[in-house]
């Protein structure tokens, strides 16, 4: 300090205080303040982003399964109007629990399918996909015949189908018995329902997509950016685990429908499909078709050897 | 070494007044969006009616115990010839089987479309070896015949066809084979399913060629050539 103090002062010539004060060691003291102040702001920005698109109420909203009904009267109410502000559509989002007695799971005839896609655009308009990406929970992927190892295929092809020396395999989110996807989940924003279905809050994931990397079925999709769906094509039968417009930013999932199904009503893409191929039940009905299914066709399951249990089967005629 | 704790005093003090400012700056962004709640409020009393019928829905549906039926649609009845030609009048018309077939000794003779010399001729008929009349009956044209002759309405076509395809209509019963519509459950509500002729020709049954139509655009769809694809092929490998 001393040695400083002598530096500074020792011109005892008379001059203006301020033009004194401003020596080079002053110029490169403020220069490098005002670079270390503009990195912390453009360090912190993000955070201002983000507080403007939350509200205070998202942001203080607890996990799904902390909501009480008044809790989670409230937080619908707030995503209906959310909804009708940023797209312009009166919607109806529901809050659809697991019917008691049920366990869904799905079923699809490879001896049928012809890889046309009508349950991957059902898939896209009743779930609100993004319209621009057309995007969907639904995969179908082109085999060569011989094998089941989905990595062998490809999802291009377009034209005439089905193509003689082709299989074609529509790939979902299987509804594990031991999801993958749940484990690696840090902050519990996905877990598996009482009747299979493993859903996802929306409203609590961080969108670290660790999910997505852990699915063998690479069944999840990820928001990167805001989905654009025109006020018209917005679906309005909604459910808040379900078909709800996604945030930017969070990963989504096939649900099976549940705004559909727990109503008791057949998922979008098998009503869509016009070849029959696909079937879908409660597994816990003994009279019921999937069972007569699993019980007297030949039935497969994807990567049945990493032990991830799916409510999905493959079935040959 | 002074200069040095000069620079970091600098460096402190820039920063506190960077935080304040950012810090003041969001408590007027979060007075924002405290109105936005309110603005949100008047729209709760209607949710709150929506949350009442929804249960009082669910009371009805547990009050009716009884299943819905599964109904299978049906052909509208015996087909009906479109006329090529128009009437003096100028009008064109349909009609049934039986206008032309009751006049006419029916030809067991012809076994295929090709033997067809004045009628029925720009039929393609590709449905194994069987002849016309294995299905349709030469006594009665505006019904079909079952293999042991009875007579059975074209209503009742998935009787005819189940008599050879036995496999395909286990399979429809148990909901295996020819899709449906409606509800999962049938205490909620109807099922609706097709019947075989809503999806195969009868005169050539084989499911046709459909064209994709739909895409997604995402990374696994990214054409093969494309160089970012290969390198997410080759990660992949390396897993």
């Amino acid at each position: 300090m001393t040695s400083t103090e002598t530096d500074s002062t020792s011109p005892s010539k008379p001059c203006l205080p301020i033009v004194e004060n401003f020596s080079r060691r002053a110029a490169v003291k403020a220069g490098f303040a005002t670079l270390g102040a503009g990195a912390f702001v453009a360090a912190i920005s993000p955070l201002r982003q983000a507080a403007k698109n939350t509200s205070a109420a998202e942001f203080m909203q607890t996990h799904y399964t902390e909501l009480s009904p008044e809790q989670k009267a409230d937080v619908i109410a707030r995503l209906e109007a959310e909804t009708k502000e940023k797209y312009g559509a009166d919607v109806t989002i529901g809050d659809d629990r697991p019917i008691p007695g049920t366990k869904f799971v799905y079923a699809i005839n490879l001896s049928v399918c012809n890889g046309n896609g009508k349950c991957v655009e059902a898939c896209h308009k009743e779930n609100n996909h993004d319209r621009d990406t057309n995007q969907s929970y639904i995969r179908v992927i082109e085999m060569p015949k011989g094998t089941m190892d989905m990595e062998q295929g490809s999802t291009t092809y377009t034209g005439v189908v089905p193509k003689d020396d082709k299989f074609y395999l529509p790939v979902q989110c299987q509804q594990c018995d031991e999801p993958p996807c749940v484990d690696v989940c840090p902050v519990k924003a996905t877990w598996k329902e009482e009747d299979g279905i493993v859903v996802v809050d929306y409203n609590w994931c961080i969108g670290c997509r660790y999910c997505e990397a852990a699915c063998p079925y690479h069944a999840r999709r990820f928001n990167w950016k805001k989905p654009e769906v025109p006020a018209a094509e917005v679906n309005p039968d909604q459910s808040y685990l379900s078909n709800r417009i996604r945030p930017v930013g969070v990963v989504e999932k096939c649900t099976y429908c549940l705004h559909r199904t727990r109503r008791g009503k057949l998922p979008a893409c098998l009503e869509a499909c016009p070849t029959g191929a696909r079937v879908f039940g409660n597994i816990l009905d003994k009279d019921s078709n999937i069972r007569w299914i699993l019980e007297n066709k030949r039935v497969y399951i994807l990567k049945e050897e990493l032990g991830t249990k799916p409510a999905f089967f493959y079935y040959f005629d | 070494m002074s200069r040095i704790a000069n620079l970091l005093f600098a460096g402190v003090v820039c920063l506190i007044g960077a935080m304040i400012f950012v810090a003041t700056s969001p408590t007027a962004l979060r007075e924002d969006s405290h109105t936005t709640p309110d603005a949100v409020s008047p729209v709760a009393p209607s949710d709150d009616i929506r949350f009442q019928s929804a249960s009082e829905s669910a009371a009805k549906s547990a009050g009716k115990p009884e299943t819905y039926p599964t109904v299978i649609r049906k052909p509208s009845g015996p087909p009906r010839i479109e006329l090529a030609g128009t009437d003096p009048q100028g009008r064109t018309g349909s009609v049934a089987c039986s206008t032309c077939h009751s006049v006419r000794q029916p030809n067991l003779g012809n076994k295929t479309a090709a033997t067809l010399d004045e009628f029925h001729q720009g039929m393609t008929f590709s449905h194994g070896s069987i002849t016309c009349y294995s299905c349709h009956n030469p006594d009665d044209s505006d019904s079909l015949r079952l293999a042991d002759g009875t007579s059975v309405a074209y209503q009742e076509v998935m009787t005819l066809c189940s008599q050879c395809h036995s496999k395909q209509a286990e399979s429809f019963a148990h909901g295996a084979h020819g899709g449906m519509n409606g509800h999962w459950d049938l205490t909620r509500g109807p099922q609706m399913k097709n019947n075989c002729i809503d999806c195969h020709d009868p005169h050539a049954p084989a499911y046709p060629k459909m064209i994709v139509g739909f895409k997604p655009k995402d990374r696994f769809n990214a054409p093969l050539d494309h160089s970012h694809d290969h390198e997410g092929a080759e990660s992949h490998d390396e897993h």
